[in-house]
């Protein structure tokens, strides 16, 4: 049977040129960079072309980024520690109802502690409206943490703009950047971003590795007390092979990422273009031109997308109905609910994320499965065919929609 | 080159790299995904977690996986407190600890938390009767190290265990980076509630680690978001890591007894042919008794630590001068200090750290070029 991986967005599979480097780190270079000798020395050397490796992507020098364990605690350090450093300047910190969980309930532990936090609605492609930014902008506004890609649905966040606002009202402005790093050109200084989170298993490196990329001169405490690593920002010994692998993975991704973001860019439009077309009763989520390369999330009414998973898994399609994280949960989706969406239609929602390894006959080979199961799945819906048999405007309204 | 720097750092065993090399290469998937690759990976994290269970002769459900010992240490220090304070502020550790306990402590003064540091004797051990008689009506937490990673002291934590037993509430958290799986231990016997451990210490990964917190304690997670690890540790999985983690802690598990036996002797060996070869030096710590085997920390009159690990790194022995964390720093190890070692002394001393593989013979090439450097250098 085809085997087709897409959830990239969940995770990626480790690339050879990686996987490589780190069983030279696991045998050979294996002392704790801390240490003087010459193996420590050497492990030391991995570490700091790492963070050359992953400062060039983004254009910040190697000083302002510090390893963490991954794109959740990057997230958690760049907020708590935002917080603790800056509330004697204010407590108010503004968000979006649409980011990933290590950010909205990071965001909402700071408000048990006296903190306020605004969480912007966003509009149905899940862009947000800057003059609903600018307005909720107070005096005591110490941050403003946005995403730039949405992970379940795709959309890129006006990060520049939101950059220059920030700016002007001298507020540190945090981008989760998990889902776009190593895949969108990204420059801290030009888009006037202070601290940006970024992962290591989403850009074919391992888990268990991030950074969070801290602009010179901001105030940040640490999460983690401890030993003197990561200029004492982040204590514990370093994880050499995951971190040489962090800096390889993004290396490469910066050399490849035009190529690549064009080439998943047609698949992608490919795919939905497919499914809009061969499937009734679909919508597009999130914007349609202004996201990810590789990112498609549909929603596919009257099927419930759990069952939809089970039986494209059983084809050997690997996808995902949100965010990985959420999965186990029966809730829908907190985006596709900020976006307006509701409950029934959130429910049937069908993320595919298309990655280095996905190629047209993939795309080709879901086009011919997909149709297939809804079809299926539909003829067993009660919903369905009770929907079939009175007259369905509501059915047209949303082929509207589309 | 002779590697004696094993409570730095270890050496990933062979087995534990070809652990990882089949994670990475084929079971990519995000436990938390439900496809199939998610499913492989969420089956791959479980049996991590039994294993690391039965090493420690625990539940499963009371293993939690964290990117090494630094960060347990702080989950159960911090977690611990913030979560128990209205139960009281004060807590017992000691002035020995690692900085990852010791500068956690120290945060938590901030928040209105008041903290004893138990003293050591000369050994660096810590008097039971000290602990009972610093307890207060509002201590919630007691923290102090099993093996102290700078000169081997094993602390009596089962006396200590003992004596907490009866104050129920009172939580016992003890650091077991230098001592798992290396020296005794009886997790549920001795009452200990939380015990940290880190792969790269027992020829695991760097990167991951572990907390044990007995069941029924709530901790105050240290990262919010996805929810995993029951929701007290949130963030993908490290798959590999914990994979090569189990993996480190099952082998190491396996030959703990006997490691125990051969370094005891070779220890034993290597302070008996220093003592032979330079009458005048010094062993700082245990030289038997409540010590672990695998650390040596010693001093020769009239010569700096950091010139003796120079002199020896160019007879290609790999030692260091106290803990890797605070190599790079000229000052006097504040452990030593604590246990009113004098300043010269503790300038001069350098810890040299055994694992499973040194052999004897790897003893007498150390001997050997030691007294060969002395020698030189005096």
């Amino acid at each position: 049977m085809r085997r087709v991986y897409l959830d990239h967005s969940a995770t990626t599979p480790v690339r050879p040129e990686v996987v490589q480097l780190v069983n030279k780190y696991l045998t050979e270079t294996f002392g704790n960079p801390s240490s003087v000798h010459a193996f420590g020395r050497e492990a030391r050397k991995g570490v700091e072309t790492a963070r050359e490796q992953i400062a060039a992507l983004i254009k910040a020098k190697p000083e302002e980024i510090f390893f963490t364990s991954g794109g959740t605690e990057a997230d958690n350090m760049a907020i708590v520690g935002t917080a603790m450093a800056n509330q004697t300047k204010g407590k108010h910190i503004i968000t979006t109802q649409i980011e990933h969980h290590a950010v909205l309930d990071t965001c909402k532990s700071l408000i048990k502690q006296g903190f306020e936090v605004t969480f912007l609605p966003v509009n149905p492609d899940a862009t947000i409206d800057l003059e609903l930014l600018k307005s909720s902008i107070r005096d005591d506004t110490i941050l403003i943490t946005m995403m730039h890609v949405n992970n379940e649905v795709g959309t890129i966040l006006p990060i520049k703009e939101v950059g220059q606002i920030a700016k002007e009202k001298g507020i540190i402005f945090h981008v989760d950047a998990v889902q776009s790093f190593g895949k969108l050109p990204i420059d801290v200084n030009e888009m006037n971003i202070d601290l940006l989170s970024a992962s290591g298993h989403k850009i074919y490196a391992l888990k268990g590795t991030g950074c969070l990329y801290i602009r010179k001169g901001t105030k940040i405490a640490p999460l983690f007390f401890g030993g003197s690593q990561e200029r004492k920002r982040r204590p514990g010994t370093e994880n050499v092979p995951g971190i040489v692998a962090f800096g390889l993975a993004a290396h490469l991704a910066g050399q490849e990422m035009e190529a690549e973001a064009e080439r998943l860019t047609k698949l992608r439009d490919k795919l939905i273009d497919g499914i809009l077309e061969k499937i009734p009763n679909v919508q597009l989520n999130g914007h349609r031109t202004n996201r990810l390369p590789g990112h498609v999330n549909v929603s596919i009414r009257y099927i419930e997308g759990e069952s939809l998973l089970l039986m494209l898994d059983m084809k050997g399609i690997a996808a995902s109905s949100g965010s990985a994280c959420t999965s186990g949960s029966l809730d829908p989706s907190h985006v596709l609910l900020a976006m307006g969406i509701p409950h029934e239609i959130a429910h049937g929602s069908l993320r595919m994320t298309l990655g280095k390894g996905t190629t047209e006959e993939d795309v080709d080979y879901v086009l011919e499965v997909l149709p297939e199961i809804v079809e299926k799945l539909r003829s067993m819906s009660p919903l369905y065919n009770s929907m079939k048999l009175e007259n369905n405007e509501e059915c047209s309204k949303c082929t509207q929609k589309r | 080159m002779l590697y004696l720097d094993n409570s730095a750092t270890t050496p990933v065993h062979p087995e534990v790299i070809k652990v990882m090399e089949d994670v990475l290469k084929k079971h990519y998937g995000n436990p938390s995904s439900l496809h199939q690759k998610g499913v492989e990976s969420e089956k791959l994290l479980e049996t991590s977690r039994k294993i690391v269970a039965q090493t420690l002769e625990v539940d499963k459900e009371e293993i939690v996986f964290t990117s090494g010992g630094t960060e347990g240490d702080n989950l159960a220090i911090k977690g611990i407190a913030f979560r128990y304070q209205n139960r009281g502020k004060h807590i017992i550790t000691s002035q020995i600890e690692h900085p990852a306990v010791k500068e956690s402590c120290r945060f938590l003064e901030q928040f209105g938390f008041s903290v004893t540091y138990l003293p050591v004797d000369k050994q660096g051990l810590i008097d039971p009767q000290m602990l009972k008689s610093s307890i207060r009506d509002d201590t919630i937490l007691v923290s102090i190290m099993h093996v102290n990673n700078e000169v081997g002291t094993i602390q009596p934590i089962q006396d200590l265990g003992a004596i907490l037993k009866e104050y129920p509430r009172i939580f016992f958290h003890v650091d077991g980076v230098q001592g798992y799986a290396k020296v005794p231990l009886k997790l549920k016997e001795w009452g200990i509630d939380l015990y940290t451990v880190s792969g790269h210490k027992i020829n695991g990964p760097k990167g991951v680690g572990a907390l044990y917190v007995r069941n029924g304690i709530a901790l105050l997670p240290q990262m919010s978001g996805g929810g995993q690890e029951g929701g007290l540790r949130s963030g993908t999985e490290n798959v590999p890591g914990i994979a090569g983690f189990a993996k480190a802690c099952q082998i190491a598990r396996e030959i703990s007894v006997i490691n125990w036996e051969k370094l005891s002797k070779l220890r034993k060996y290597c302070i008996n042919m220093l003592k032979e070869k330079n009458p005048a030096v010094i062993i700082n710590g245990p030289e038997e008794e409540h010590v672990s085997p695998y650390i040596l920390n010693i001093s020769i009159p009239g010569l700096r630590g950091e010139v003796l690990v120079h002199g020896l790194e160019k007879e290609e022995v790999l030692v260091s001068t106290g803990s890797a964390c605070s190599s790079k720093k000229d000052i006097i190890s504040p452990v030593l200090q604590a246990m009113g070692i004098d300043r010269e002394t503790a300038l001069g001393s350098i810890r040299v750290s055994f694992s499973y593989q040194t052999k004897e013979e790897d003893i007498l090439i150390f001997v050997d070029k030691m007294s060969r450097v002395v020698n030189r250098l005096l």
